[in-house]
C-alpha cells in the first residue's frame, strides 16, 4: 500500500516534469521542471533502497547540474518564451512523436507480456544482504571491482575541466 | 491492491528515456536539448537501480555513480560549447550551426 502510493506519486511527478521539460516554452521553466524530475527520481532510489545515491543525485543534479543550467541561461540572457514553432521541421517533428508514442506502446505491452522481466544470476560480487548499509557496499565495489574505472573518472574530469576552460576563454582576435 | 515489481520502474525508466529523447528531436535550443540528455540518462539510471535491488547486487548502483559523473563532465564541456557558440551568434539554434565554418 505504502509502496504502492509512493511510487504512483512519484511516477507522476516524474512524469510531469518530463513533460514539462520538453514542452515548456521559456528555458527556466525548463530547467525547473528538471528539478522536479531529478526529486521524483531521487525518491524512487529511496523507495529502492539506494539512499546513498538518492542523496548524490539531489546534491549533484538538483544542486550542482540544474544550478549550472540556470546561470548559463542567465548570463547569455536566453531566458524569454520563444515560440515552439519555431522549433524544427513539421515533418521531423511528428515523426519523432509517432516513434516516441510508439516505442512506448512496445515497451508497456512488453512489460505486461512478460512476468518475470528481470532474469540473470543474482549477485557475485557485492550482494545486497539488507543488514550492510549501501553505503560500505558501494564503497567496496567502487575502491575493489572497479577501481580503474574509478581512476580513469579522474582523468575524465581534468579533460572536461580543461576543455571548458579552453572553451570559455574569450577568442582572441587572429592577426594577419 | 498490486504490487510494485521491478517492471514498474523499468516502464518509467523506458518512459523518461522516449520523453527525453523525443524532446530532443523536436527542440532545438541547445540548452533543452542538454536537459533532454539528462532526462535520458536519469532513466537509464533508475533502470539500474531497480536492476540492482531485483538481482540483489551492488553493481548497478555503482554504474549509476560513474553515469552521474559522465553526466556531470558532459554538461560541464556542452555548456562550455554553448556559451562559446551563443556569444559569436546570440539566438542560434541547432540548426543555424548545420556548417563547421563558425
Amino acid at each position: 500500500m505504502m509502496d504502492l502510493s509512493v511510487f504512483v506519486v512519484s511516477a507522476a511527478v516524474c512524469l510531469v516534469g518530463a513533460l514539462g521539460v520538453v514542452l515548456a516554452r521559456n528555458p527556466v521553466h525548463s530547467a525547473l521542471m528538471l528539478v522536479m524530475t531529478l526529486f521524483g527520481i531521487a525518491v524512487l532510489f529511496v523507495a529502492q533502497e539506494a539512499h546513498f545515491l538518492a542523496a548524490v543525485q539531489v546534491i549533484v543534479y538538483a544542486g550542482a547540474i540544474v544550478v549550472l543550467f540556470l546561470f548559463v541561461i542567465m548570463l547569455l540572457g536566453v531566458d524569454r518564451a520563444q515560440s515552439l514553432e519555431l522549433d524544427a521541421m513539421p515533418i521531423q517533428k511528428w515523426a519523432a512523436v509517432v516513434f516516441g508514442a510508439g516505442s512506448l506502446v512496445v515497451v508497456v505491452a512488453l512489460a505486461r507480456a512478460v512476468d518475470h522481466p528481470v532474469t540473470g544470476e543474482a549477485a557475485v560480487g557485492g550482494a545486497i544482504d539488507g543488514t550492510t548499509p549501501d553505503v560500505r557496499l558501494l564503497a567496496r565495489s567502487l575502491f575493489s571491482d572497479y577501481v580503474y574505472a574509478f581512476e580513469l573518472t579522474s582523468l575524465l574530469l581534468v579533460v572536461a575541466v580543461i576543455g571548458a576552460v579552453v572553451l570559455a576563454r574569450k577568442p582572441k582576435r587572429v592577426e594577419q | 491492491m498490486p504490487e510494485v515489481t521491478t517492471g514498474w520502474y523499468l516502464v518509467l525508466g523506458a518512459a523518461l528515456f522516449i520523453i527525453g529523447g523525443v524532446g530532443l528531436l523536436v527542440r532545438r535550443n541547445p540548452l533543452v536539448m542538454l536537459m533532454c540528455v539528462e532526462l535520458m540518462l536519469n532513466g537509464v539510471n533508475l533502470s539500474f537501480v531497480a536492476f540492482s535491488r531485483a538481482l540483489g547486487d551492488i553493481g548497478g548502483q555503482t554504474v549509476v555513480f560513474f553515469v552521474l559523473v559522465v553526466a556531470a563532465a558532459e554538461v560541464v564541456v556542452g555548456l562550455g560549447l554553448v556559451v562559446a557558440i551563443l556569444r559569436r551568434r546570440p539566438g542560434a539554434t541547432a540548426d543555424d550551426l548545420a556548417s563547421l565554418k563558425g
